[in-house]
């Protein structure tokens, strides 16, 4: 059988995009096809899923108002959070350090991934709980002093957990940066200030609006975090959603929240990416 | 093998010290059950293959199944010694809720031929017809005269028995005295002194069973009342409360532990655990009222091999493949052969083995109190608040 060039060429694109298209067709498509469907339906008797066509679930979401609140503060705030802190240390690791270090330096950055987050946010209860940190303060006078389940115990979990997710794209945009370019800014008499907000900061913006994307987009599912650190008395809509998937198996109105949430997720990923567009001026994508 | 068990060398109190130093890790199960002569009751058990097992039982066995449970419920040479008995390799299921449980039952293709479901789930199964009617002809070891009819009765559905008792337990709360030196007798007491002495320092569970539940005792209703009006009450008192608290939160050791929280509610083992640990922390049932529960061994109508499942359960209801069980997870026996079998350090245990009086107020959760999509909404209201 003579196949044309341009149409064994087709197949050959057919063939090597095929594991990835069945993979997102059978692992994500089909997934939630079958939540939206969820989401439509009632709550069996018993808890679970029973056919039926309705947006009762839709309009029962402001009985989760408060779980969408907090979640849409924590979002935000933690990434925020992360990036003032992610930012300077990757500007150094990619523009300060000694070459011979940086593989060694970046390398500890991603180490604690190499842990479970359950066994680091355990480790966390243990060194914010009284015999902890506490325990170190009251050493040196400082007494009564509450760390754990209390909101900045979330962020700083938040933070620990999410900071190399914000680190890695925006350090890889950085070190691909033309030092040229910085040596010109300087030629042409720009200070450092001055350089580093018309150079170096527009140019790591499709990196830093990935960290962003990335970090908010976990946070709006976050669970772990508020319910170790945060003692379970605040709530977001992951453990909205863990209570009704897995306590009072009411699939179908916990399958509209996460329609919902998804939805939310669509949004932070168009205006974060619409924004590193605009300021960088290109559509090149540095999803690392 | 009661009998190779009751004539091993092993005073009591050896026996508890051995006990304790195996539960803190400090020796292994091997050495523990070597010492201890449990280990020879389950040498004899492999060495006669069908000991324990019915000889009636000609039928077909197979080589493998499964059984859903929960973590560290078991004592792992139980599933060795039933594999050497009867050549059936048993896979066992480790499981967080009972609400996984069933909704893995519900989706079909489980594949367990055994499962550990709490009381108030077997009403729902039975209803759903997810398992089955047992034939106990079929289990002569299990004794209907020596077992609690208290529990026993929690099994059955209109007279018919769905579900054999394993071990059972109760709802109370554990209280650091170290730290707090108010009386504490109800749960009454409980939420007033949450809200005063212990500010900050107590904690609830992330359960709405248990923590309206008991709630709604503290204010002498009902524990599985759905009434709206009552649940109303209970939920101005966990409002009122909820600023307060330490945590909502069922992982309540480690905090307790660190005397991060003086107080928390708690169940029978844990219990048990942080006393055993930390003398000062006591265990208190509500004089008001509380949960008490039991976890059952069912057959699901969709095990794969039934056979096996049916002399599995005869197995584990053997008095000595029992009081091992009891043994490796601490919660207390409903069977009177087994409590026999062990030594009066854990039978005088009153955590474990509390007065039968502090037990009469005391309610099993039920079906519907579970399932209550107003009960739900209620603790989604408490923990957003």
């Amino acid at each position: 059988m003579a196949l044309s060039a341009a149409a064994r060429k087709r197949w050959v694109t057919a063939a090597l995009l095929a594991p990835a298209g069945l993979w997102l067709f059978f692992f994500l498509a089909l997934p939630f096809l079958a939540i939206l469907v969820f989401s439509l339906g009632e709550r069996a008797p018993a808890g679970g899923y029973q056919p039926a066509l309705t947006l009762a679930n839709y309009l029962n979401l402001p009985a989760r108002g408060a779980a969408f609140l907090n979640t849409a503060l924590l979002a935000p705030v933690g990434a925020a959070l992360c990036l003032a802190i992610a930012y300077p240390a990757a500007w150094f690791l990619a523009l300060r350090v000694d070459p011979r270090h940086r593989l060694l330096l970046v390398a500890l950055m991603i180490v604690p991934f190499w842990t479970s987050m359950l066994v680091r946010t355990y480790a966390w209860m243990y060194l914010l709980g009284a015999r902890g940190i506490p325990q170190l303060l009251e050493m040196i006078g400082i007494e009564n002093i509450r760390l754990i389940n209390t909101p900045g115990a979330v962020l700083l979990g938040i933070v620990y957990g999410y900071l190399p997710l914000m680190v890695m794209p925006i350090y890889v945009s950085l070190e691909k940066l033309d030092r040229r370019l910085l040596e010109a800014s300087s030629d042409l008499g720009a200070r450092p200030m001055s350089t580093f907000l018309t150079v170096t900061l527009p140019l790591s913006m499709p990196g830093v609006m990935t960290g962003v994307a990335l970090v908010s987009i976990l946070l709006l599912g976050e669970y772990l975090i508020p319910q170790m650190l945060g003692g379970g008395k605040v709530y977001f809509i992951g453990n909205a959603l863990v209570d009704l998937f897995l306590q009072s198996r009411n699939w179908p109105f916990g399958s509209a929240i996460a329609v919902t949430l998804v939805l939310g997720v669509v949004g932070v990923l168009l205006i974060t990416m619409r924004i590193a567009w605009k300021v960088s001026g290109t559509r090149q994508m540095d999803l690392v | 093998m009661t009998k190779d068990f009751k004539d091993t060398p092993i005073t009591p109190d050896r026996f508890m010290t051995e006990f304790m130093r195996w539960k803190r890790g400090s020796i292994t199960r091997r050495h523990f059950m070597g010492v201890t002569g449990l280990g020879l009751a389950t040498a004899v058990l492999s060495r006669f293959p069908g000991a324990g097992v019915n000889p009636a039982f000609a039928e077909d066995l197979g080589t493998q199944m499964a059984i859903a449970t929960w973590p560290n419920y078991h004592d792992p040479a139980t599933f060795e010694n039933f594999t050497a008995a009867t050549g059936v390799a048993v896979e066992v299921n480790v499981f967080g809720s009972n609400e996984e449980m069933l909704a893995k039952l519900q989706a079909g293709g489980a594949g367990w031929s055994l499962f550990v479901p709490t009381n108030y789930t077997i009403s729902t199964y039975a209803g759903l017809k997810l398992i089955d009617a047992l034939d106990l002809s079929k289990i002569p070891n299990f004794s209907p005269s020596t077992q609690n009819p208290r529990f026993t009765s929690e099994g059955m559905v209109d007279g018919t028995t769905y579900a054999l008792p394993k071990n059972w337990g109760t709802t109370g709360f554990a209280v650091n005295t170290a730290e707090l030196k108010a009386p504490l007798t109800s749960w009454k007491d409980f939420f007033a002194v949450a809200m005063n002495e212990a500010d900050g320092r107590a904690m609830v569970h992330d359960y709405q069973l248990t923590t309206i539940g008991s709630a709604l005792v503290s204010l002498g209703l009902d524990f599985n009342s759905t009434k709206p009006e009552d649940l109303a009450q209970a939920e101005k008192l966990l409002l009122e409360v909820k600023p307060h608290l330490f945590a909502i939160n069922s992982d309540y050791q480690p905090s307790m532990r660190s005397t991060d929280a003086w107080m928390t509610m708690c169940w029978t083992n844990d219990g048990a655990q942080l006393n055993r640990d930390m003398p000062e922390i006591a265990y208190i049932l509500g004089t008001d009222g509380g949960e008490i529960w039991t976890d059952y061994y069912a057959i699901p109508s969709s095990a794969p091999n039934k056979a096996a499942g049916y002399a599995l359960l005869n197995f584990l209801m053997d008095p000595a493949v029992a009081v091992k069980e009891h043994i490796a997870n601490g919660a207390p026996a409903t069977d009177s052969r087994v409590i026999a079998l062990l030594p009066p350090e854990i039978t005088s245990n009153k955590i474990v083995y509390p007065d039968e009086a502090s037990l009469t107020p005391l309610e099993f959760g039920a079906a519907a109190t579970l399932t209550d999509p107003g009960r739900a909404e209620l603790m989604a209201r408490f923990k957003s608040a």
